[in-house]
Formats: C-alpha cells, structure tokens, sequence
C-alpha cells in the first residue's frame, strides 16, 4: 500500500509517473468530502500514529477545536532518527508526492492553511527532491491558491533540521521550527492541538501516518480497519537490521506476523551457527526483548470474552498492543536484532552514549542521567567498573523515567532498565572484572 | 564577510517561507551560510542575526546546540560515518579508523565534542555522527551531501579517490 511504489521497476519521482498512475486521485476525492467527515473516516480506520507512541490520528485530529479562530498549522515530521529506524527515507527519496498527497489532504480535513514539512538535516536530496515535488504541484494545480477550484488555499514549505534528535519530539520540533533551540515544551496542559507553533493549533503527524490518510480517502475508514487486527489497524513499516542475513524494509499488515516470521521467514534467518539472543522491538527506545522469555498476552474471543495466553518471543505477533503487554513498544517500526555473539553491556554503551549526546539538556535528570549511564556502561567495558555499577546504572535509570519534561526521559531510561534487567549476569561479570572487590553497599 | 548577491536572493527567498515570524528562517539560514562558506564564524552569526532582528545569541545558540553547524572550517570534503548500533553492529568504529588511515587522519581524539578530525592537507575532515537512518545497510556514511551503505572496508580508498 505505502512502499507500493518503493523499488518498484520503472518508477520514478517526477508527478508525471505518480499522476500516471492515479495520482491525486484521492486529493480529488477528499476535497469533494467536507473535513469533517474525512476527521470521522480516519477515526473509523483506527489509525494509530506511526512516530512512536501510537496516538490515535483521529483523536488528535479532533482536539481542534470546532469553529477554531486562529490559523491552524500542520506539520509533517520528517525527522527520521530513532536509530534502527529507516522507512521514512524511502518515501521522501522515492515516492515524494505520496507524501504530498497524504499532506495536502489532511490540511485539508484539519482546516490548515499552512503546513512544514520539517525533515531532518542529514536528507539533503530528501528536502531537494520534495521541493522539486512541491513546485510540481504547485504547478498543475494541486497546491497553492484555490487547489482545483475547492476554493482551499494552502502553501507547504520544506523545513530542515540540523542533526539534533530531540527534534523528533513534536513539542521540540515546533520549537526548533520557531528558530529556537529544541526544548521540548511542558504538557499538559497545553498540547500543540491547543497551543502549537506561533502560539496556534498544530497538528504533528509523521510521514508514514500522512500517507496512510491518502489510503484511508482512498478506501475508507471501514475497509482500512478491517486490515490488522482491532485498535492495531493498518499496515505498519517495519525496518529489520542487525544479525539476519536479509535485513530491510517491509510492509506488513499490522500483527500480521510473529517476530519469528519476521526474523527467519522474511529476513532470511540468522547467521549460520548462530542462536538468536535478543530483539529491540521498535527503535533502540524501545525495551529490549530477550530470546526464552514468555509473554502473557490476552486475546478476544468471537464470544467477546478474554483468554490469557502465553507465547516465547518468536510468536509474538508485531502489533501495539501485543508488544505494549509484552513489556515493550512497537515504537516507530525499527527492529534490531542480535544474535548470541553480541555483548549486551557494548551494545547498551552504544545506546547510552547515543541517549549521552542527544539529551537536550532542558531537565537535570535526564541530562545529568544519560551521561551517567553511558559512563558507567563505558567503564565497564574498558576499565574502572566496580561491582556495584549493575545496579547503580539501573538506579540511574529508575530516577530519569517519569521526572522529564518529554518523553526522551523514558526513551533514555528503557534500554537501561530492561538491558540490566534482563541479561543481568554479563553486567555482573562485566562489574566484577575490574572491580575492586567492595559490594558498593 | 562577504554575502554574493546570489546568497543573499536565496536568504530573502526562504525568509518569504515564514510570513509569522522571520525568527523560523534562523535554520534554513545557517544552512545556506555554512553552504556557501563551509562554517559559520562569528561574523556570519552576527549579520544572520541583523537580518532576522535577533540579538547574536539567538544564532549562537542555535549553532552551538544542532550538530550540524561548526563554527571551524572543516576539511574540503567532509565524511560523517555513522556511529550508532546497527552501524556499529556492522563495523562502523573500524571503517572510521580506515577512513582515517587512508586519508591521513589521526584518529586519536575521535568522539563526540572533540574538534573536528581533519588531514593535514586540509583535503579531508571526518566525524562519527548519529543514526543516518539507513540501519538494514550499514555501516553508512555521507561524503559532503553523498550518501553511502554498506561501505567495507576495500572501498575507502576508491571512495577517497572520488572526492580529490
């Protein structure tokens, strides 16, 4: 549906192809609807936010205000940066007027008649590609003044970043597009929906779920929900990297396969000779899920009753709420995966010392904590760790969840907790190995 | 500082982008400046500042805090190798340390918040940045706005080739 155009033989970005295809078909579609009701048809398809955290679109939809007074922004996030995640990148590189499409509709259905696309620094042929893409359109009518006669304005500027990850965050972004630094704001009481940027009602959505509203006009808020499973509706993009001899980019419909499927079907297996050891479901912020472990999950009858059920990793199915009961998040769709010859405490110093430059720095847990954690993983691995540091690092950790401004807090913490958590004995040994020999109790 | 006639049509071009405050161009204009002179100096901070109607320290602080902005010349061609799991997974710590060796770097004080790693030719600068969001491929890296996957090893001398 989403990578229906990504790779695909003969395809190429000019809005000629995309028109050629039935492009804009459904902008044509959309504008013949009143926004209401498309609001309502991407209510009815259960379309869950693609960023992250899973918001339901609709819902943010539908914090506008009726009869709202101050202008109304959109911005779409294109600052594709939870590391192990890579599906952005191919519709702004290959399919840029999907995106366009996805964009102006839901601009469209939310009232806005100006929106940003801010996507990040390191996409400088993404931003070249979808300025050119924006030019084309504007150019046949599709934006700009009284779009195909509906008598809608709109004007979309590509907006870029400048390397920094808490821009992700839609209440930093906004603030980044403001011309400041990233900060993200406190909230609530004042979600952008509300109060966004310039003081006004902003809608954030990500670029997968932008496109996702062209094939909710396209098919229907009913016929889009009956793909997946109930509240996990859709088709999701998922990136595979890490220890599997075919790694990359699928669309799969949502909990429509197991990790298992995904890792050994789809990407190809393991390794020769190699035993899977853990998988980080969905963006390194995501807790890690360890290989042995069993997951109670709970299933709804065609009765309508509940029954408990448990599953080891390879059967857990890929959906948000399979993973949310599993202890973990579906997050933003990255899937890394390693197999038993990789060091967990290295591989969480590698996602510490990630989590140590990205902090932006506004709350003292959070950026007093992450670098705690990353020098702390750090010494374990190269000299000067005590016995103790298992637990003190788990510690640090425990303090920065839930005592952030945003969300980077959890984001930061989760590796740590679940790593030490769970594969406790390799950061024990690691404590000992240059210990000094003192319990640090 | 000298600002061509051409930059400054782009700078008042994009500042048309944000009709409610002309403070949002601050990015898009510390793009164009580093573009065109390869970093931003003191200087150039102060004049993007006029032109917005900002204080210096509205730019400073937006250089000094998105990693990508440098307030030093970087090397004729710049390498930023990713340096985040999936790329490390796949070797990016050893394809920095080739890049470096090919391109006579001494890599010694590489990591984040160090100066730049430059030649002594000035012909190359290197980097670790982080996740490039290219993870299935990696190790990744960009030359200037050139963008690489699964780069081994063998190649860095080829690719070095490309950019003299």
């Amino acid at each position: 549906m989403i990578f229906k155009n990504i790779d695909r033989p003969g395809w190429t970005i000019d809005i000629d192809c995309y028109l050629k295809d039935g492009g804009y078909e459904e902008l044509k579609k959309a504008l013949g609807m009143t926004p209401a009701a498309i609001v309502n048809e991407v209510k009815v398809s259960g379309l869950r936010g693609r960023g992250g955290a899973g918001f339901p679109c609709g819902a943010k939809w539908g914090f506008i205000r009726p009869g709202e007074t101050k202008p109304i922004y959109l911005i779409c996030n294109a600052d594709e940066s939870e590391p192990g995640t890579f599906k952005d990148r191919y519709i702004i590189h290959q399919d840029p007027h999907q995106l366009l499409e996805g964009t102006i509709i839901s601009c469209y259905a939310v009232n806005a008649r100006l929106a940003y696309i801010y996507i990040r620094g390191e996409f400088p042929d993404g931003a070249r590609i979808l300025e050119r893409a924006i030019a084309e359109a504007k150019a046949k009518g599709y934006l700009g003044k009284n779009i195909l006669g509906s008598g809608f304005d709109l004007e979309i500027y590509v907006h870029r970043g400048a390397g920094a990850y808490i821009c992700g965050e839609e209440t930093g972004l906004i603030e980044s597009l403001e011309g400041k630094r990233p900060y993200p704001r406190i909230k609530p009481p004042y979600f952008p929906a509300a109060i966004g940027l310039y003081m006004s009602p902003t809608i954030v959505n990500n670029v997968e779920t932008l496109c996702a509203v062209k094939h909710i006009v396209r098919m229907g808020g009913g016929e889009f929900a009956r793909i997946g499973k109930p509240n996990n509706t859709g088709t999701r993009l998922l990136c595979v990297s890490g220890d599997v001899l075919k790694p990359g980019y699928f669309e799969l419909e949502v909990g429509g396969v197991t990790f298992g499927e995904l890792i050994n079907d789809i990407c190809g297996g393991l390794r020769p000779g190699h035993e899977l050891k853990a998988v980080i479901p969905g963006g390194s912020s995501a807790k890690v899920l360890r290989a042995g472990e069993r997951y109670k999950l709970k299933s709804r009858q065609p009765d309508g009753s509940m029954v408990e059920h448990e599953v080891g990793l390879e059967e857990l199915p890929i959906d948000f709420d399979s993973l949310a009961a599993a202890g973990s998040m579906a997050g933003s769709g990255g899937v890394i995966v390693m197999d038993d010859s990789r060091d967990m405490v290295w591989a969480l110093n590698n996602i510490n010392e990630f989590y140590a430059h990205e902090s932006c720095g506004q709350c003292t847990p959070c950026r007093e904590g992450s670098l705690w954690m990353k020098k702390m993983t750090e010494r374990m691995l190269y000299g000067g760790g005590v016995p103790a540091d298992p637990d003190v690092l788990k510690s640090v950790a425990d303090h920065i969840a839930g005592r952030t401004i945003c969300a980077f807090g959890e984001a930061c913490a989760w590796p740590t907790q679940s790593f030490v958590e769970k594969f406790r004995d390799e950061f024990v040994a690691y404590g000992a190995k240059y210990g000094n020999g003192e319990t640090g109790s | 500082m000298e600002i061509p006639a051409e930059l400054e049509a782009k700078i008042e071009e994009v500042i048309t982008h944000y009709p409610i405050s002309k403070r949002s161009a601050s990015l898009p204009l510390l793009h164009l400046i580093q573009e065109h002179f390869g970093f931003i100096s003191d200087e150039a901070i102060g004049w993007v500042a006029k032109k917005l109607e900002l204080q210096p320290i509205n730019i400073l602080e937006l250089v000094t805090f998105y990693p990508m902005f440098r307030q030093e010349p970087a090397g004729k061609h710049h390498i930023r190798v990713c340096r985040t799991l999936s790329c490390a997974m796949a070797g990016s710590y050893e394809l920095l340390n080739t890049f470096c060796k090919h391109a006579n770097i001494n890599s010694s004080t590489s990591g984040h918040g160090s100066h730049l790693l430059k030649s002594s030719d000035g012909k190359y600068s290197i980097e670790f940045v982080e996740c490039l969001a290219s993870c299935g491929f990696g190790p990744v890296c960009m030359i200037n706005d050139d963008f690489y996957e699964a780069v081994s090893a063998e190649e860095v001398p080829q690719l070095l080739q490309k950019y003299s």
